[in-house]
Order: C-alpha cells, then sequence, then structure tokens
C-alpha cells in the first residue's frame, strides 16, 4: 500500500444535521451503497441516504416513539435488510422498514437497565446485546422475526461496553468498564457458549476501560480503544482456528500511545487497512501498517491527524463497507454526524 | 427510607468573601475576558450538599483551590474533599458539579471531576464512575436522581 507516500488527507463531505443531542454511533448498511443509520440521546435513530444524482446525503426516516431513553448503538443485519438499535431503555428493538412511521418487528427486553451495544453474526443468524447489568446475551433468530435466548454470558465484572462478533467465525468478543476484552465461543457439541481467553492488563491488555473493537477484513487482526489513552493491536492464526484445530488465542502485536489526550471512544479498521479512531479530544486520527507489504514486524504509523474534527467529544468513525470510496462517517456529542473522504490533498 | 445521616454532624466554615470582579482599564468591551478560577467557583460555591441545609463551600467540599481551569484549552478540573471517607453521597455531589457546570461554561470545555487524593475510601472507583460519560449519560436520565441532583443546585438568578 502506498497510503504513507501520499499527501493525504481527510476532507469534509458533508454534515448531516438532525439530532438533537449527542449521537452515539453510527453504521453503514453493508449492502446499500450510500445508507448510513445514526443513533443519539434524542432517543430517535435516523437513517441517512446520499442521492445517485446530486451525491449528497438526506435524512429518509427518523425511528422514533419507541425507545424512551437514549439509544446507543445499532448494527445492520449483513443482509442489510434489519436494524436493530440498543436503548438505555433495557430494550433492543429490530427494525425492518426504514420509514418515519414504521415500528420494530422485535422488541428484546431482558437486561435489568441500560443496553449498551448489539452486534449481528456473519451469517446474521444470531445477534448479541451487552449492557449495564455485566451480562452478554446471545440470541438465535427464528422464523417471523422470533428471538430466542441462547446464552447469558456473565464473566465481566462490570458494565459491558460493547460486544462485536468476528467477521468470517461465530466467536463473540466483549469489553468492559473492568478494563477487559472477554472472548466467547462454543468448543463442543452442545453449543454453549464458554469464555476462552480475557486480555486484561496482565497480558498487555488496557489499564482503564475498553470502548471498542474493530477487525481488519482478514478477521486475522484485531484493534481495541480504551479510557487508557492507548490503541492496542492484537493476532490470532486464523488459518489454524478455521482448519477446525479448535481456539486459537490472540495475542498482542504492539500498543499505539501518545496520539489521543482525552478517551478514546471509537476505533474502526478498513477494508483496505486504515485504522480510524475517534476521542474526547475532538479528533479523528488514522493509522496504517507501514510494513504491511514486507515480512517485517508490524510497524503502525501515524497516517493523519484531524484536529477539531467536532466541536465536542467524537463518540463513532466507521469506514464505509466499500474498498473503493474511503469514506468514513462520524459521530459526536455536538449532535453532528459527519461524512469525511480520505483523499490526496490538492 | 432516611436512616441516620452519614455525617450528622459536619464542620461548618465560614463562607469566603465575595469579590467583585473588578474590570481592568487594559480592556475594552470586545475583547472577551477569560474564564478563571474564581468565576468557576462561583458558579459550584452555593451548590447544596445532599444530605445538609449547607453548600457545598460551607462544609469546605469545594474551596477556590478546587477548581483548575485552563481557559485557553478550554480544559477545568474540580477536585473536591467529601466531609467523611465513606461519603455514600459522593458520587451525587460529582454529579452536581458536573452538571452544573454543563449549564454554566460554554460548550466547548472539557469538564473533569475527582475526589481529592486521600479523601475517599474508594477514590479510584468513584473517579472512573464520575469521568465515564457514558455512566453519567445513564444517570442523568434516572428521574430520582435527577431530582435529587436538581434540589441541590442553586436556583438560576
Amino acid at each position: 500500500m502506498t497510503l504513507m507516500d501520499k499527501n493525504l488527507g481527510l476532507v469534509e463531505v458533508q454534515k448531516l444535521e438532525g439530532h438533537t443531542d449527542r449521537v452515539w454511533n453510527v453504521a453503514w448498511n453493508p449492502a446499500a451503497d450510500g445508507v448510513l443509520a445514526s443513533c443519539s440521546a434524542d432517543k430517535t435513530v435516523r437513517i441517512w441516504e446520499q442521492s445517485s444524482l446530486t451525491r449528497s446525503w438526506t435524512c429518509k426516516a427518523v425511528l422514533e416513539g419507541t425507545h424512551t431513553r437514549t439509544v446507543k448503538s445499532l448494527a445492520w443485519s449483513p443482509c442489510g435488510k434489519l436494524l436493530a438499535t440498543a436503548s438505555f431503555d433495557g430494550t433492543t428493538c429490530v427494525w425492518e422498514n426504514f420509514a418515519t412511521d414504521s415500528e420494530s418487528v422485535s422488541v428484546l427486553q431482558v437486561h435489568e437497565s441500560e443496553v449498551k451495544s448489539v452486534s449481528w453474526n456473519a451469517s446474521g443468524s444470531l445477534l448479541a446485546t451487552c449492557g449495564r447489568d455485566k451480562s452478554v446475551w446471545i440470541w438465535e433468530i427464528l422464523p417471523e422475526y422470533e428471538f430466542d435466548c441462547s446464552a447469558v454470558l456473565t464473566g465481566h465484572s462490570e458494565d459491558v461496553k460493547m460486544v462485536l462478533w468476528h467477521p468470517t467465525m461465530n466467536v463473540l468478543f466483549s469489553c468492559s468498564y473492568d478494563n477487559t476484552i472477554k472472548i466467547w465461543c462454543s468448543e463442543d457439541e452442545d453449543g454453549d457458549y464458554n469464555c476462552v481467553q480475557t486480555l486484561g492488563e496482565s497480558n498487555n491488555g488496557h489499564s482503564s476501560t475498553v470502548w471498542s473493537i474493530s477487525f481488519n477484513a482478514a478477521g486475522d487482526k484485531m484493534v481495541t480503544c480504551s479510557d487508557d489513552l492507548t490503541v492496542k493491536i492484537w493476532k490470532t492464526d486464523i488459518s489454524r482456528m478455521q482448519s477446525g484445530e479448535g481456539y486459537v488465542p490472540w495475542t498482542h502485536v504492539c500498543t499505539l500511545s501518545g496520539f489521543h489526550d482525552r478517551t478514546i471512544y471509537s476505533v474502526h479498521w478498513s477494508r483496505d487497512g486504515v485504522i480510524a479512531s475517534g476521542a474526547g479530544d475532538d479528533t479523528i486520527q488514522l493509522f496504517v501498517d507501514s510494513n504491511s507489504d514486507s515480512v517485517d514486524r508490524p510497524s503502525y504509523k501515524l497516517l493523519l491527524k484531524k484536529e477539531k474534527a467536532h466541536e465536542k467529544d467524537v463518540n463513532s468513525v466507521q469506514w464505509a463497507p466499500d474498498k473503493e470510496s474511503r469514506l468514513l462517517a462520524s459521530a459526536s456529542d455536538d449532535k453532528m454526524v459527519k461524512i469525511w473522504k480520505l483523499a490526496s490533498e490538492p | 427510607m432516611v436512616t441516620g445521616l452519614i455525617n450528622e454532624n459536619p464542620i461548618i466554615y465560614p463562607k469566603k468573601e465575595r469579590r467583585l470582579r473588578t474590570d481592568s482599564s487594559t480592556t475594552d468591551e470586545f475583547t472577551p475576558e477569560p474564564i478563571d478560577q474564581l468565576e468557576i467557583f462561583d458558579h459550584i460555591r452555593d451548590i447544596k450538599d445532599p444530605e445538609h441545609p449547607n453548600t457545598l463551600e460551607d462544609l469546605r467540599v469545594v474551596t477556590e483551590d478546587s477548581v483548575e481551569v485552563d481557559d485557553e484549552n478550554s480544559y477545568v478540573r474540580v477536585t473536591f474533599t467529601p466531609t467523611v471517607e465513606h461519603c455514600s453521597m459522593a458520587t451525587v455531589i460529582g454529579l452536581c458539579v458536573r452538571v452544573k457546570l454543563l449549564r454554566s461554561l460554554p460548550s466547548r470545555y472539557k469538564i473533569d471531576i475527582r475526589v481529592a487524593p486521600g479523601s475517599h475510601a474508594t477514590e479510584d472507583a468513584l473517579n472512573k464512575q464520575l469521568n465515564d460519560k457514558e455512566r453519567v449519560a445513564a444517570a442523568l436520565e434516572n428521574p430520582n436522581l435527577v431530582e435529587m441532583v436538581d434540589e441541590c443546585l442553586p436556583s438560576e438568578e
């Protein structure tokens, strides 16, 4: 990759205004070009669509009146037809029609308090949720949008900030206020999920709340970010694991520190290898492995730092799912969603 | 619900004299005046203690020196001292200070709230909780907590 050589900049393409309070998260529809959803402390979810004519984004729908508190997180199913939303009101909703007056097709209400994150597995057959009650739930999706609880995972000692399925395998990752990342999978016939690994401070893990997790395209590397102001890269031997050898542990590769000076809330790895991070210091920063073409040890370098990307904390950064557009969406306490493009500066 | 007070006999300290802001003759009315320590102290000194009729200033939970401010970088840190080491009201006090500053300061400000080193039995846990913005956001959507916080905040004049 020649990313390091070019004079690249993060160019603001559009500012999406509409939310009336802090925006917590954004998610691109993986199956439709230029469609994204955002969720906010204003209790609503907004669906934004890019016009094929003008190339600009407009708000196509506001999903409101269902969640009664902050909508913290959201995730599209892999086919792009369903959207799951997690709220401080204790419910997770699944939506099918994204029109302003539409109703959710399912409401999952089991967490005792705030639901903080939701994630679909690669095939769209399982959904995971987590929350302040320290638990992680796995749901099986049955016909007619019935959701059947298939596991309740307890192991974290504090609230769970995020859950994320591995991009190809049925392995679930969770990160928490207890400073750890836990990895859950089912190793035997009975299909029971167990915690197979905990990445904590004693194995080069984080020393404060872990806020977010993301995987590279191949699924053999993971990036995490934390209130300890660091970004950490982890790796595993994916081919051994896919060949059915059983669980292969993840190990620490490197720690990127000294870049952000307030809590890092979000990291996201693009299809073409660029890690974006967003933080409470209002910046968005991009990192790449400058040795990715060689057999040498990976060497992650700062590609660029966007100062004042937002007027307040950056809560979420998400690359568009296609490999070509190099579009990045960000969400902030300043009530804005922004679309950026990684492009050569004139 | 009301059991015994956590600190039944708090020491009441004299209030600090309120200084009038002196207009410096070197600045004109168009020059924005930087926000200083005293201005921020003025925002929080009259917050009422959650379990006493006294203010945070009366109980020396906050003093002018509790406030560190860097106006140029839009940063403020308030370090408060609970009256007793096991004060279970410390979370509420921290929330009150944060809410008051969120309402009073320009939105560009980053705010950190902590308890004074050595002043509380669960200092690290408390500081982590007071500065986790997701937990703060969730707390401020809890009607009971919001009511407690509002009762402690001085009415806006």
